[in-house]
């Protein structure tokens, strides 16, 4: 097998492909981008035009007219004042940092373990997390708004945080299908090493496991992020705790149909995961393929 | 693991419990539980009409025709992206991106964009001589609208799709072509068989997700009644809007629960949801063994 050799061969191969057939390939290939092409138009759409509409004057964002004229950058600056836009992403990011640290530090000692270590009841615990990955939390969420309301913690956003510091069902799921693919081998050289299994987990395992702690806590941060339905229940009459998606979802509400501030709203509220899908990406893609892993 | 289970215990098993004995209550958070043994259960079968409108809408809408068409766009858009070789991630991230789009900012942006009088897309519409629908104004185009806003954020599924069908070894292609098989029966005989796997876990998954339906439609429905009253205050009143045609299963187990108060009702709803999901994901996973592929000896 010498270089002689595939450079006779290539031009062979080339030539035994016909024009005809050459053609219809490319066609294939301009009829595949020219879809893609159409579909990523209709997918950037609502996005153009919601930047759009955040431009306009109010007037201009109730007339039917689709580029903004003049441009208005102050639409950015004018939501901030008719809304408490900073007391909602604050609120937000108390939920979602406390949420992420504690489903972290709950989660990864009970993946890793279901993953690595033999006790009795192992397979049952496995199945109590898979059913509570399935089950749509409208099925407990009413006794365990008594129980908030029983401790007076209604209103704030206790009840939707503190949950998540006794582990997250989805976390430890993904978690453990990563832990899985750890070799013993490094476990075992620990182990030989005197470390106790605490030890093995801070120090090994969260280090080799770093890609799928950053997919976990992605994924915590977003879902924290976007959450609608648990905010609604326990700070929804409570505005001061409103968290963005609660506020922003009222927002139309507080200033009477202004299509351009709300807009505006609606842009800054996707801002802030749109830029971290950006500078994370490797580790957003990863881990959305890593949850359809297991088919 | 302690933790956890005490956790588990608190946040997970007990409420299951206490939602199976609530839901043979009336309950209203005042005065203590009262047993009404299958009062509720009777009234939401035979009286409640609201039930089996959020049953009908939930059933039909969500799951028997959402998560198909979601399936099926999301598989299209991965063959597709699949098939180039240039730009490929420029594509999938485009595609995604909608994914990201937090619910209450994409339904919020879809109302205005859909919005009848001066929203783009009617306008454009207008433009080629197409009288645009109402869209969330209209009982009979709200649910339509919210299956197009699903429909913008199929990302997730696409980019599960994308890696699978990239995975699928080109072994499999190549002695399929020398079989004489075209393109589309490739994509029917190769393709389809070897992630099918995937696609049932996002079937599944979707069903779920279909049964939990909640957000978007109480956005749309709040934002799009504020729009047409033009009074804007978004309250329970709203819930459904207009006339119940975005009133989803989880819609009205809020509306009893958390706006009226009904915690004895709420629980017997979601009891029905619990048992309901629970069939709903055995029977796709016990049928699944018929037609998906298994790799290995498995």
């Amino acid at each position: 097998m010498t270089a002689s050799a595939t450079t006779a061969a290539a031009p062979l191969v080339r030539r035994r492909v016909p024009a005809q057939v050459r053609r219809r390939r490319l066609l294939a290939a301009v009829a595949n981008h020219c879809v893609l092409i159409a579909a990523a138009i209709a997918f950037l759409a609502p996005f153009v035009f919601i930047a759009l509409t955040a431009l306009m004057s109010n007037d201009q964002a109730l007339s039917s007219h689709l580029w903004p004229h003049p441009v208005r950058l102050r639409n950015f600056i004018d939501v901030f004042s008719k809304a408490p836009l900073l007391r909602w992403t604050f609120n937000t990011m108390v939920y979602s940092v406390l949420a992420t640290i504690g489903m972290l530090v709950s989660s990864v000692p009970v993946a890793y373990a279901l993953a690595r270590l033999r006790w009795r009841g192992r397979t049952l615990a496995f199945m109590v997390v898979l059913v509570a990955l399935m089950l749509p939390q409208q099925v407990t969420v009413v006794p365990l708004y008594v129980m908030w309301a029983k401790l007076h913690l209604v209103g704030t956003l206790w009840p939707v945080i503190i949950p998540n510091w006794f582990g997250d069902a989805f976390s430890i799921f993904l978690l453990r299908q990563f832990f899985l693919t750890i070799p013993e081998e490094y476990l075992d050289a620990a182990r030989v090493d005197g470390c106790g299994e605490l030890r093995i987990l801070v120090t090994v395992v969260t280090r080799l496991a770093k890609p799928a702690l950053a997919a976990v806590a992605l994924f915590s941060f977003l879902y924290t992020f976007n959450d609608f339905f648990l905010p609604l229940l326990y700070v929804g009459e409570s505005s001061h705790n409103w968290v963005l998606s609660i506020g922003l979802a009222q927002f139309r509400s507080f200033h009477q149909v202004q299509w351009n501030l709300t807009m505006a709203a609606t842009l800054l509220v996707m801002a802030p995961v749109i830029i971290l899908f950006f500078l994370a990406q490797r580790a957003f893609v990863e881990g959305v393929t890593l949850t359809g892993v297991k088919g | 693991m302690s933790p956890w289970i005490v956790g588990f215990s608190v946040f997970f098993g007990y409420p299951l419990v206490m939602s199976g004995y609530l839901s043979f209550t009336h309950y209203d958070l005042l005065s203590p539980p009262r047993w009404v043994g299958l009062a509720n259960y009777r009234y939401m079968f035979n009286v409640d009409p609201q039930f089996w409108t959020s049953v009908k809408n939930t059933v039909i809408w969500m799951v028997a025709i959402a998560v198909p068409l979601q399936v099926l766009f999301a598989f299209g858009i991965a063959v597709f992206v699949a098939r180039i070789k240039t730009g490929a991630g420029f594509f999938r991230t485009i595609f995604y991106l909608p994914a990201l789009a937090p619910p209450v900012a994409a339904t919020l942006g879809f109302v205005y964009i859909l919005n009848p009088a001066t929203g783009p897309v009617n306008t454009i519409l207008g433009h080629v001589g197409i009288q645009g629908p109402l869209w969330f104004q209209d009982p009979s185009w709200s649910k339509p609208s919210l299956i197009l806003l699903g429909l913008w954020g199929i990302g997730n599924t696409m980019v599960i799709f994308l890696a699978s069908v990239l995975d699928v070894p080109q072994h499999l292609y190549e002695s399929a072509e020398l079989d004489g098989a075209g393109p589309l029966q490739r994509l029917f005989w190769v393709t389809l068989p070897t992630i099918s796997p995937v696609i049932l876990f996002a079937v599944v998954l979707g069903v779920i997700q279909g049964l939990q339906y909640f957000t978007q439609a109480y956005v749309a429905a709040g934002v799009a009644a504020g729009q047409a009253s033009q009074a804007a205050d978004v309250t329970s009143v709203n819930l459904g809007y207009p006339l119940d045609s975005t009133l989803f299963y989880p819609v009205l187990l809020y509306e009893h629960g958390f706006s009226e108060f009904q915690m004895g009702y709420a629980s017997a709803l979601a009891m029905l949801l619990l048992i309901v999901s629970f069939a709903v994901t055995l029977v796709i996973v016990l049928n699944s063994r018929k037609w998906v592929h298994q790799a290995g000896s498995r």
